[in-house]
C-alpha cells in the first residue's frame, strides 16, 4: 500500500495495537455452577488489520469480543481498547467509549425500523450529537452501495441491504475498531459475501480495524488473521487465512479434542 | 384448553399487573361505594327508630292543599289538643315539642357547627320529671327563662359545662343564657353534627313559636294498646289542618327518605365508579391485544394442531375471566377497606355518622365481582377475536405481520362520520334553547366515541407537532416521538383513558367558572346596597324584624329596607309576596323597567316581574287578586313591571301591605347603605350594633361573591376528587402501554445502549415517550371539555341571562400540567426497567 487511505486517523500505524486483552478472564456464576468462559485469553488486535475469532460453540468467542467491546464485564485480567483500560471505567465513560471509538455489527442488524437507511447510519453520531464527515459519510454510503436507497425504511430492505446499513453506521463513526458478531449468518451466501467483501475492503482502503466473530470457514477467509478459541483459551492462529486452510485447523482441533 | 389459559395467566403475571390494578381499582370503587352507603344509611335507619322510642302516635300541622285554606302554614298545635290527647283512651302520657333555629357562639364568639343545621328544642318533663328524648348527663334540664342545655357534641366543641354562660341568638337579637346542663339524644340532627340548644317549654316558645304553640304533639300508648288503636282515638280530637301518624309509619316514611338521600348519592358516586371503570376497558384491550400479538405463532400453532377459531377466542377470554375475578376479588376486599376509610374520613369533618356495624351485603358482592369480570371479558373479546383470525400458517412465517393500514382507512372514515356528526349535533343543541339537552347529550356521546376511533389518525400530526421541542433532546427525543407512533392504536387507547378524565374535568371547571361568574355578576349587578344583613345556617332563616329596627336607628345608615316574604296566593296561583321598604328599595337594588318604576311602589300598588306580567297579560294599572297569609281576600294594581333575575322576582309589595298579614313577622334579609359605602369600619360598626351576633350574616358585593366562590369550590373539588380514580386508572394505562413498548423494544434498546446511548439517555427517550402520549391525551381532553363547557353553558345561558362563558386558563394550563406530570410518573418504573436492560441478553433474543 502506496497511499495512505482517506480517513483513517494519521496517528494509526499500522502497527500499533488498537485493542489489546491481557489475562483477561471471564466467569459465570459461583461455585458448583462455575463456567470459566474466558481463561486467562491474551491477545491483541493490530490497526487496520482484519482478525477472525473461531472456535466451535461455548468456546467463548463471543464472550471475548463481548469483553473486548465493553458490552460485558470482564472477571479478571486487562481489556484495552487504544490506550483506555476498560475495567476502569463506569457504565457512563463506558457508553460513551462504545459509542466514539468503537463500531459495532450484529447478526441480526439491529436497525431501528422507525428511522430510514441514512438515519440508522448516523444514529452513533445522533446520539453523541456530533455532526457526520459529510465526505466521509458520502464515501461510505457509496462503498457500500447503499446511494440510492438512503431514504428507505428497513422493513423496505432486503436482508443484505440491511446488513449493509449496519455496516455502514459501524464506519461511519470512524471508530477505532469495529466489532463483528457473526454478520453473516442471518445472510444468504451471495449477500454474505458481499457484506464480508466491504469489511475487508474499508480494512484495505479505509485502513480500518475490524474484529469479527464467526464460525463460518469462508467468512474467516476474508480476513488477515484467525484466531481459534477452545474451552475458553486461545490455541492457535493463522495468518492469511484461506477457507481451505482454516477448515483444516479446525479438523485438526476437533481431532485433537476426541483423542485427548 | 383451560389449562392453556390458566398457564397464559400464570406466565403473564406482570404484564397483566397493570389491568388486574386498573380492574381492582373500579371494582374498589364500586364496591367502597356501596359498602359506605349501605353502612351509613343502616346507622342512621337505627339511630332514626332510636329516635322513636318512647312515641306512639306524632300529631302534626298539616297543611291541606286546596284553595279554601289560608296560603300560609297550617297553624301550630295548641296545648289544648295536648291535654285531649293525653287524656284520649288508650293514651298514657303526651308531650308537646317546640322546635326552632337556635344559634349558638363558642367562647370566642364565633358559630358552633356553622354548616350544619343548628337547631333548638324544649325540655318536656313528663311526670316523672324527665324528657325521655334527652338524657341528662351533666347539671340539669332547663326550667326558667334564661337557662339552656347542650347536647354533649356541641358543649365539648364549645368548651362549655355546666355553669357557663352562652351566646345564643334565635332569631336576631343575641341573649346571654346560663348553660345549666349536658345531655344526650338520638335524634337525627345532632347524629348528623348539627346543634341542640334545649330551652323550657314555655321560652321555646316565646323564642320559637308562639306561647302555648307546638310543632308537635307524641303520644304514648298505654299498656296493651296498639299504636293503631291510639292513633284512630287520637283522629277524633284532631283539629282540621292537623293529622296524626303512628310511629311505626313515620319510622318507615324516615327510613324510605334515609334510603332515598343515600340511593341518589349512591347514584352519584357510582357513576364516578363507572367512569373509572370505562377508563379501565382501555387498559384492558391493550393489554390483551399485546398478549394476542406476542402469541401470533402459539396461537397459530393451536389453529394448526386443530383448534377452532372460537377455541381460540375462548382461551383468551378465559384468561380474561380468570384475571377479572382475581381483580374484582382483590377489589372488593379493597372496597370494603374504602367504605370504612370513608366512614372516618366523615367523621373527621364533623358530621358524626351514627355508630353502627360495617355492612358489606350480599349483592355488594355479587355486584362487584360480576362488574369486574364483566368489564374484563367484554374487554378482551375484540382482541380475542383478532386472536382467531390468525391464519394457521402464520405458525410457520417468523415474521409478524404488520398492522394493515387498511384497517385505519375503514377506521378513519367511521370516525370522521361520528365526529362530525356528534359535532353538529352538540353544536346544534346548543342554538335550541332548554330543548336541546337531548341532542346535545346524544351528540356528546356519539362525538367522543368518533374521537376514540380517530385518536390512531390523530395521533401523527398532532404528536409530529410536538417534534420542535423533542428536538431538543436530541436523539432520545426523536426516537421518544417516533416510537410514540408506531403503535398508534396502542397511543390512541393510552390516551383516550387519560382524555375521558380530563374532558370531564376541563368541561366542569369551564362551567362552573362560567356559573359562578355569572351567578357573581347577576349579584353584583342586581345589588346597589353595600351590605346584606340576613341570618347564617343552613336555609332562610327568619330574622326578627328588631334587627332592621336597631340598624336604620344607626345615623351612618343612609338607605334601609327589610325584605319579608309571605305565602299568598296570586291570581288563583300559589306564590309569594316580596315585601320591601318602598322609599329605600330604589336605592337599594338594581333592576330594570320595561313599565313604570319604583316610584309607584306603596299601598296596594306592587311591583310585578315581566314573566308574571306575560303570563296573566298585565300591564301598568291592572288588578290582580290576591289571597293574603292569613285568608283574606285583597286587591293589588299594577304600578310597574319590572324584568326579573334570580334574585328579585315575582310580587313585590309595600312591607306595610303585607304584615298585618303575617303570622309571624320575620325578615329573610335586610338590605342597607351605609356613608362612606362597604367599609370595614362601617361593617364593625354594624356588626357592633347587633351585639357580636354569631348568627347574623353581614355581607358586601365582595363577601357575597366569595360565599359564591367557595360554594363552587367546594363542588369542584368534590368533582375533582371523586374524577381523582379516573385519571389514576390512566395514569396506570401510560405505566402499562410504556411497560409493553420498553418489553418489546428491548432489542432496540440492547443495541442503542450498545452503540452508545447511555442509561440517561434511555431513560429520556421512555420518559419522553410518556410525556408525548400523556399529553397527547391531556390536548384532547382540554379540546373536548371546552367544546362542552361552552355547549352545555349555551344551555345554561337561556336560564341564566348573565352567563358568560369564562375559559380557565390558569386551570387548563394547571390540566395541562397535570398531564405532563402524570406522564412522568407513569414513566418512573418503565423508564428505570428500560435502562437497567442487560444489553447482550436484548441484543441476542430472538
Amino acid at each position: 500500500m502506496t497511499t495512505m487511505p482517506l480517513g483513517v486517523k494519521t496517528t494509526a500505524h499500522s502497527t500499533g495495537a488498537a485493542a489489546r486483552a491481557t489475562d483477561l478472564s471471564k466467569v459465570y456464576g459461583e461455585g458448583e455452577t462455575q463456567v470459566i468462559a474466558l481463561d486467562s485469553v491474551s491477545v491483541e488486535f493490530r490497526q487496520a488489520e482484519f482478525t477472525a475469532i473461531m472456535g466451535p460453540s461455548g468456546s467463548g468467542k463471543s464472550t471475548l469480543m463481548h469483553c473486548m467491546a465493553g458490552l460485558d464485564t470482564i472477571s479478571n485480567g486487562s481489556a484495552r481498547i487504544g490506550d483506555v483500560e476498560l475495567t476502569t471505567l463506569k457504565d457512563k465513560k463506558l457508553t460513551q467509549l462504545r459509542r466514539d471509538k468503537i463500531g459495532f455489527i450484529f447478526q441480526a442488524f439491529n436497525l431501528l425500523p422507525t428511522l430510514n437507511a441514512l438515519e440508522n447510519i448516523t444514529l452513533p453520531m445522533d446520539i453523541a450529537g456530533r455532526k457526520a464527515d459529510q465526505a466521509w459519510l458520502d464515501q461510505v454510503v457509496a462503498t457500500v452501495g447503499l446511494a440510492g436507497r438512503l431514504k428507505h425504511r428497513p422493513n423496505q430492505l432486503s436482508g443484505g441491504q440491511q446488513q449493509r446499513v449496519a455496516v455502514a453506521r459501524a464506519l461511519a463513526g470512524q471508530p477505532e475498531i469495529i466489532f463483528a458478531d457473526e454478520p453473516t449468518g442471518n445472510l444468504d451466501s451471495r449477500s454474505g459475501a458481499e457484506v464480508l467483501g466491504f469489511l475487508r475492503n474499508s480494512v484495505r482502503e479505509l485502513g480500518q480495524t475490524i474484529v469479527m466473530v464467526t464460525h463460518d470457514p469462508v467468512a474467516a477467509a476474508y480476513s488477515d488473521r484467525v484466531v481459534f478459541l477452545a474451552d475458553g483459551r486461545i490455541v492457535d492462529e493463522l495468518r492469511n487465512p484461506t477457507a481451505d486452510s482454516v477448515l483444516d485447523r479446525m479438523k485438526r482441533f476437533d481431532a485433537k479434542g476426541r483423542t485427548s | 384448553m383451560l389449562r392453556t389459559a390458566l398457564r397464559n395467566v400464570l406466565a403473564h403475571k406482570a404484564r397483566l399487573l397493570m389491568t388486574v390494578l386498573a380492574v381492582m381499582l373500579g371494582v374498589a370503587f364500586v364496591a367502597g361505594t356501596l359498602v359506605f352507603t349501605n353502612t351509613i344509611s343502616d346507622a342512621y335507619q337505627k339511630s332514626s327508630q332510636k329516635g322513636f322510642q318512647g312515641v306512639d302516635v306524632a300529631i302534626t300541622p298539616d297543611k291541606k292543599d286546596d284553595d279554601s285554606a289560608n296560603p300560609g302554614d297550617a297553624p301550630r298545635l295548641s296545648q289544648q289538643l295536648l291535654d285531649q290527647a293525653s287524656k284520649v283512651p288508650g293514651a298514657d302520657s303526651a308531650y308537646g315539642v317546640v322546635q326552632g333555629y337556635s344559634a349558638l357562639a363558642d367562647k370566642k364568639g364565633d358559630l358552633i357547627g356553622g354548616g350544619f343545621s343548628n337547631r333548638g328544642g324544649n325540655y318536656y318533663p313528663g311526670a316523672d320529671g324527665k324528657d325521655a328524648r334527652y338524657t341528662m348527663t351533666e347539671g340539669r334540664a332547663p326550667k326558667a327563662t334564661g337557662e339552656v342545655a347542650l347536647d354533649s357534641r356541641t358543649a365539648e366543641r364549645g368548651h362549655y359545662k355546666a355553669g357557663d354562660s352562652i351566646r345564643v341568638s334565635v332569631n336576631g337579637p343575641v341573649r346571654t343564657e346560663k348553660v345549666v346542663g349536658v345531655f344526650t339524644t338520638d335524634d337525627g340532627n345532632v347524629a348528623a353534627g348539627g346543634t341542640l340548644a334545649l330551652y323550657d317549654t314555655a321560652t321555646a316558645q316565646r323564642l320559637m313559636g308562639k306561647p302555648g304553640q307546638f310543632d308537635e304533639i307524641d303520644v304514648k300508648a298505654a299498656a296493651g294498646t296498639s299504636q293503631a288503636t291510639l292513633k284512630s282515638s287520637i283522629d277524633k280530637v284532631l283539629p282540621e289542618q292537623a293529622k296524626a301518624d303512628t310511629a311505626k309509619k313515620l319510622a318507615k316514611d324516615q327510613a324510605k327518605a334515609i334510603e332515598d338521600g343515600m340511593s341518589s348519592l349512591q347514584t352519584a358516586m357510582l357513576v364516578f365508579a363507572g367512569i373509572a371503570l370505562f377508563v379501565g376497558i382501555f387498559i384492558i384491550v391493550n393489554t390483551f391485544s399485546m398478549l394476542v400479538a406476542q402469541r401470533t405463532r402459539e396461537l397459530a400453532l393451536m389453529r394448526a394442531v386443530g383448534a377452532t377459531r372460537r377455541q381460540v377466542t375462548r382461551s383468551v377470554l378465559i384468561e380474561a375471566t380468570v384475571v377479572g375475578a382475581i381483580a374484582a376479588v382483590v377489589g372488593l376486599i379493597a372496597g370494603v377497606g374504602i367504605g370504612a376509610a370513608l366512614r372516618s374520613v366523615l367523621n373527621s369533618t364533623g358530621a358524626k355518622v351514627p355508630d353502627g356495624p360495617l355492612v358489606v351485603a350480599p349483592t355488594t358482592v355479587l355486584v362487584s365481582v360480576l362488574v369486574g369480570v364483566v368489564v374484563t371479558v367484554l374487554s378482551a373479546w375484540l382482541p380475542g377475536r383478532r386472536a382467531a383470525k390468525i391464519p394457521p400458517v402464520a405458525a410457520m412465517n417468523s415474521v409478524h405481520s404488520a398492522p394493515s393500514t387498511r384497517g385505519l382507512v375503514v377506521r378513519n372514515t367511521i370516525g370522521a362520520i361520528l365526529a362530525a356528526g356528534g359535532t353538529a349535533l352538540v353544536v346544534a343543541g346548543a342554538g335550541m334553547g332548554s330543548d336541546g339537552q337531548g341532542p346535545m347529550s346524544f351528540g356528546a356521546v356519539v362525538l367522543v366515541i368518533g374521537v376514540f376511533v380517530l385518536t390512531p389518525l390523530l395521533s401523527r400530526p398532532l404528536i409530529a407537532a410536538a417534534s420542535p421541542v423533542l428536538r431538543i433532546f436530541g436523539m432520545p427525543g426523536k426516537l421518544a416521538r417516533q416510537n410514540a407512533v408506531r403503535n398508534p392504536r396502542r397511543t390512541a387507547a393510552t390516551a383516550s383513558a387519560l382524555m375521558v378524565g380530563l374532558t370531564l374535568i376541563t368541561g366542569m371547571t369551564v362551567i362552573a367558572g362560567s356559573m359562578q361568574k355569572g351567578i357573581d355578576k347577576m349579584a353584583a349587578d342586581g345589588l346597589k346596597s353595600d351590605y346584606v344583613v340576613s341570618m347564617g345556617g343552613t336555609g332562610g332563616m327568619p330574622l326578627s324584624p328588631e334587627v332592621s329596627k336597631t340598624l336604620a336607628k344607626l345615623p351612618d345608615v343612609t338607605s334601609i329596607s327589610a325584605l319579608r316574604s309571605s305565602p299568598a296566593r296570586v291570581a288563583g296561583d300559589s306564590d309569594s309576596l316580596t315585601g320591601v321598604d318602598p322609599k329605600a328599595i330604589k336605592d337599594l337594588v338594581n333592576v330594570d323597567f320595561t313599565e313604570g318604576s319604583f316610584a309607584a311602589l306603596g299601598g296596594t300598588k306592587a311591583l310585578i316581574d315581566d314573566k308574571i306580567a306575560d303570563e296573566h297579560h298585565w300591564k301598568v294599572g291592572s288588578t290582580i287578586p290576591v289571597t293574603y297569609e292569613d285568608g283574606r281576600s285583597g286587591k293589588l294594581t299594577v304600578g310597574g313591571v319590572f324584568e326579573g333575575n334570580q334574585m328579585i322576582r315575582g310580587v313585590m309589595v309595600d312591607n306595610a301591605t303585607v304584615t298585618p298579614h303575617m303570622a309571624t313577622v320575620a325578615d329573610f334579609q335586610v338590605m342597607l347603605k351605609t356613608k362612606g359605602g362597604a367599609t370595614e369600619n362601617n361593617k364593625d360598626l354594624l356588626k357592633k350594633t347587633l351585639g357580636e351576633n354569631p348568627a347574623i350574616k353581614i355581607q358586601n358585593k365582595q363577601d357575597t361573591s366569595d360565599e359564591i366562590a367557595s360554594a363552587f369550590t367546594l363542588m369542584l373539588n368534590m368533582l375533582y376528587g371523586l374524577l381523582a380514580m379516573a385519571v389514576i386508572v390512566a395514569v396506570l394505562g401510560v405505566i402499562n402501554t410504556l411497560a409493553m413498548s420498553v418489553f418489546e423494544r428491548s432489542k432496540e434498546i440492547g443495541m442503542l445502549r450498545a452503540i452508545g446511548l447511555d442509561r440517561g439517555g434511555v431513560k429520556r427517550m421512555v420518559r419522553l415517550e410518556s410525556l408525548v402520549i400523556s399529553l397527547f391525551g391531556g390536548v384532547l381532553g382540554l379540546g373536548l371539555g371546552v367544546f362542552f363547557g361552552w355547549a352545555v353553558g349555551e344551555l345554561i345561558a337561556t336560564e341564566l341571562p348573565s352567563y358568560e362563558l369564562v375559559l380557565p386558563w390558569a386551570r387548563m394550563g394547571l390540566f395541562l400540567l397535570m398531564a405532563a406530570f402524570v406522564g412522568a410518573i407513569a414513566a418512573l418504573w418503565p423508564a428505570r426497567r428500560a435502562s437497567k436492560l442487560n444489553m447482550l441478553a436484548a441484543i441476542k433474543a430472538e
